[in-house]
């Protein structure tokens, strides 16, 4: 049998046959009609409407809170995320990173079905938690909850306390956790919650002496390069740094043709000593709301939120530091910044005055929208689905903070069906967003940067920093040769399709 | 056949005159079924002569799930072949008990426990409507009817007021109907009237006042309903009555629900608050 390349399958003459035969009982609307509506959907008046929509979320760009918290509890070394709920759940964390990572993701759900549901989900954390000491041998283990757990009120602290009388599992295992309600909040709100409930563990009230060091916090950021880089970076100052909720091992193993379970993480220890650090630095701001706050509170901590994404961000992170620490800006590192200065003077002219859409996490965000000024492209809509009211009054602030932010406006809580109308109504050069968007792309013909998390159609985007000046480079690659592919497509054949750009 | 949910303030005293109404209803010669909807399981014990059996939500945990469960290991025979089930749930703060009720009956109805002979099916639910899980039995045209079981105390009358408000919700959706409320007598002050005046506002009617009597009470202390442990007291009367005019019963309304402000007023129109405002 030949085996036929799935691009071309459907426009083969036996499927477009049965797509024919199916009309008969689909009973489709006449295609005259489909196209009426269809261009109906691009109009002010579809707008209006669409913006007036209350019932309803079409295409928003979030995930749920257990995704973030399971994200987060990997990211230690030999821990297991272990999710008290049901089945699917966890195998939609796990597919959903796995298709982002290309890599595999291990985490425990507790199988909750139906009596669980009636009864409480005490047994189903006593032996889920029993198999899971008992085969995959965690150093801890870190539990979240899904909507089902949370709507019948289950008692994690309860439950994980009886375990450890039980003599079910070890007194001493670390067994953090977190209340992540899907139906609240969003994946960066579940990362928050997860990493304060793992700090809140490891501390337990012991603090010992000033250790000198640096706690980053990553904050919900499926760049595994972006680790890698504010490793290098703190090298680089000579400053001892955790790096708190470290995955990039987890999700960029090296393939050495054996099967590593935990392959890295943050140590314990290492953890463990972050309440005896100078200051921990977050680089994000709205994932890592709670824990910043607990750790000023409880930990008595200097806390930093200092997000490195474009040149002036990455000038007051170092600057930042360097105040905190003492140490001088290297040399190396100003030349990185002078070469991306360069970069940017050469591509500017392409970018400048080009109209940018932008959809996803807050954080990310409030970066590009940075970067996109400051080489004079203008972010016109900006939507937020997981945005809050403090999100949109920091953005709109940051666009009146620059001339090329006139026309932007902040749509906190739309969805991307809002974005679509908004493409339509008022359109734009360059949409960044993730590999949802690309219907955006398949509808508007807006061409697409990919952004953010979920990345499923484009490979080892993820492997490359986006933050430092490092990943400023990467990102004015990233924009300014999409609007010359652009452009090219739009003057093949003509006098302007020009070998020099 | 005819399903009915019977609601009510918690203590009223819903299970013990749902219990002594059936019992009546199958002396006469119908078919007769009880649900109890309340993970407490009270509420088919002096109809079995004995401490609830195996609940279907008990039964469940056994098995591991409700898919191996067999219809015999839960419906169980008492008085009068009356048929007897108990949805079951967890102890008082843990899990969740409305889909214990919801998981419940869908197993009864899924494994066909009415069939098709049974004239009465009846659900004893657990206080007030508190969560969707115990507004199962008159959700998708399970039991068409309701009765309301009051007494003349204030907080009697709220709650029933309060469970019109949520039938209310289910009769413009589904078919479900008011058929009246029940007055099991705590023989406060001008009950009959208060009562009756009630129902009118809701919409409805008084369809019996069960006076206070101690022979309920003496029954329940063999676990028997007065129906089969004195058969010829005139209490036992009083549910062949209620049973009658349930039987026959064909007043079925959308009700209309009071303000709380509407209902305090009632009160005072009969006297009653200012009675106690005098007093305090």
């Amino acid at each position: 049998m030949k085996i036929r390349d799935h691009s071309e399958l459907f426009k083969q003459q036996d499927y477009q046959e049965q797509f024919e035969r199916k009309k008969e009982f689909e009973n489709p609307w006449p295609a005259e009609k489909v196209r009426e509506i269809s261009d109906w959907t691009k109009t002010e008046e579809y707008k209006e409407l669409n913006f007036k929509r209350e019932n309803v979320k079409i295409n928003p760009a979030k995930a749920c809170q257990p995704l973030g918290a399971v994200f987060c509890a990997s990211g230690f070394e030999g821990s297991m995320p272990f999710v008290q709920g049901a089945q699917g759940c966890v195998a939609y964390f796990r597919s959903h990173l796995s298709r982002h990572f290309k890599e595999p993701f291990a985490a425990i759900s507790t199988s909750m079905t139906e009596d669980a549901a009636v009864f409480g989900g005490l047994n189903n954390m006593l032996e889920g938690l029993e198999n899971a000491y008992a085969l995959y041998k965690p150093k801890m283990i870190a539990v979240s909850t899904t909507c089902m757990a949370e709507v019948i009120g289950d008692d994690l602290n309860a439950y994980i306390k009886t375990a450890k009388e039980k003599g079910i599992v070890p007194q001493d295992l670390l067994i953090p956790f977190a209340n992540t309600p899907s139906f609240v909040g969003s994946h960066i709100v579940g990362y928050d919650n997860m990493m304060k409930g793992i700090l809140k563990a490891l501390w337990a009230g012991k603090k010992g002496e000033a250790n000198g060091k640096i706690n980053i916090i990553p904050g919900f950021d499926t760049y595994t390069g972006n680790y890698q880089e504010i490793k290098r970076l703190m090298a680089m100052m000579g400053i001892e740094a955790t790096v708190l909720a470290d995955v990039s091992d987890t999700f960029d193993s090296p393939n050495s043709g054996e099967y590593k379970l935990y392959p890295g993480g943050t140590p314990i220890p290492d953890a463990m000593d972050g309440v005896n650090a100078l200051a921990t630095v977050a680089l994000q701001k709205y994932s890592t709301v709670k824990t910043t706050d607990y750790i000023q509170k409880e930990w008595g901590q200097k806390t930093l939120t200092l997000s490195p994404i474009g040149i002036r961000n990455t000038d007051a992170f170092f600057a930042e530091l360097s105040k905190l620490t003492g140490k001088p800006v290297p040399a190396e590192v100003e030349a990185e910044r002078g070469r991306v200065v360069d970069a940017m003077v050469d591509s500017h002219p392409y970018v400048h005055g080009k109209r940018f859409a932008l959809v996803g996490d807050p954080d990310i965000l409030l970066g590009m929208m940075s970067l996109i000024m400051e080489m004079g492209g203008e972010p016109v809509h900006v939507v937020c689905t997981n945005g809050d009211k403090h999100f949109e009054a920091e953005a709109n602030e940051l666009l009146a903070s620059s001339p090329f932010g006139g026309n932007g406006k902040v749509y906190a809580g739309k969805d991307m069906w809002h974005l679509r109308s908004l493409l339509f109504t008022d359109p734009v050069d360059v949409l960044i967003g993730n590999s949802y968007a690309k219907f955006l792309t398949q509808d508007t013909g807006t061409p697409l940067v990919r952004i953010g998390f979920p990345i499923f159609d484009r490979h080892h985007l993820h492997r490359q920093p986006i933050i430092g000046y490092q990943g400023a480079l990467n990102l004015v690659t990233m924009l300014v040769n999409t609007v010359l592919d652009e452009l090219d497509r739009k003057t093949e054949g003509s006098a302007s399709f020009d070998v020099i750009r | 056949m005819r399903q009915i949910a019977i609601y009510g303030k918690g203590g009223i005293g819903k299970s013990t005159t749902t219990q002594n109404l059936v019992a009546a209803l199958a002396e006469a010669g119908h078919t007769c079924m009880i649900i109890g909807c309340d993970p407490k399981a009270d509420s088919t014990r002096l109809i079995l002569n004995r401490k609830a059996q195996n609940t279907v939500m008990d039964m469940a945990r056994e098995k591991g799930t409700v898919e191996d469960l067999e219809l015999d290991d839960v419906l169980l025979r008492g008085f009068k072949d009356i048929k007897c089930a108990e949805s079951g749930g967890p102890e008082p703060g843990v899990g969740c008990a409305g889909r214990g009720v919801i998981t419940a009956i869908n197993f009864l109805e899924e494994n066909g426990a009415y069939g098709d002979d049974t004239d009465f099916v009846f659900y004893d639910v657990l206080g007030d409507v508190v969560c969707g899980g115990f507004a199962m039995p008159i959700r998708e045209g399970k039991a068409k009817e309701i009765y309301i079981v009051t007494s003349g105390e204030m907080m009697a009358m709220y709650a029933a007021n309060n469970i019109s408000r949520g039938v209310l919700k289910y009769a413009q959706s589904g078919g479900v109907r008011l058929g009246g409320l029940i007055c099991n007598s705590r023989e406060t002050d001008k009950e009959y009237e208060l009562i009756s005046e009630l129902a009118s506002k809701l919409g409805t009617q008084m369809i019996h006042f069960v006076p206070r009597d101690n022979e309920v009470q003496r029954a329940e202390l063999r676990r028997k309903t007065v129906i089969e442990y004195a058969p010829e007291h005139k209490q036992a009367d009083e549910y062949r009555t209620l049973a009658k005019k349930i039987a026959d019963n064909k007043n079925f309304v959308i009700p209309t629900p009071i303000t709380m402000d509407e209902l305090e007023l009632l009160l005072m129109d009969f006297g009653i608050m200012e009675k106690e405002e005098a007093v305090a």
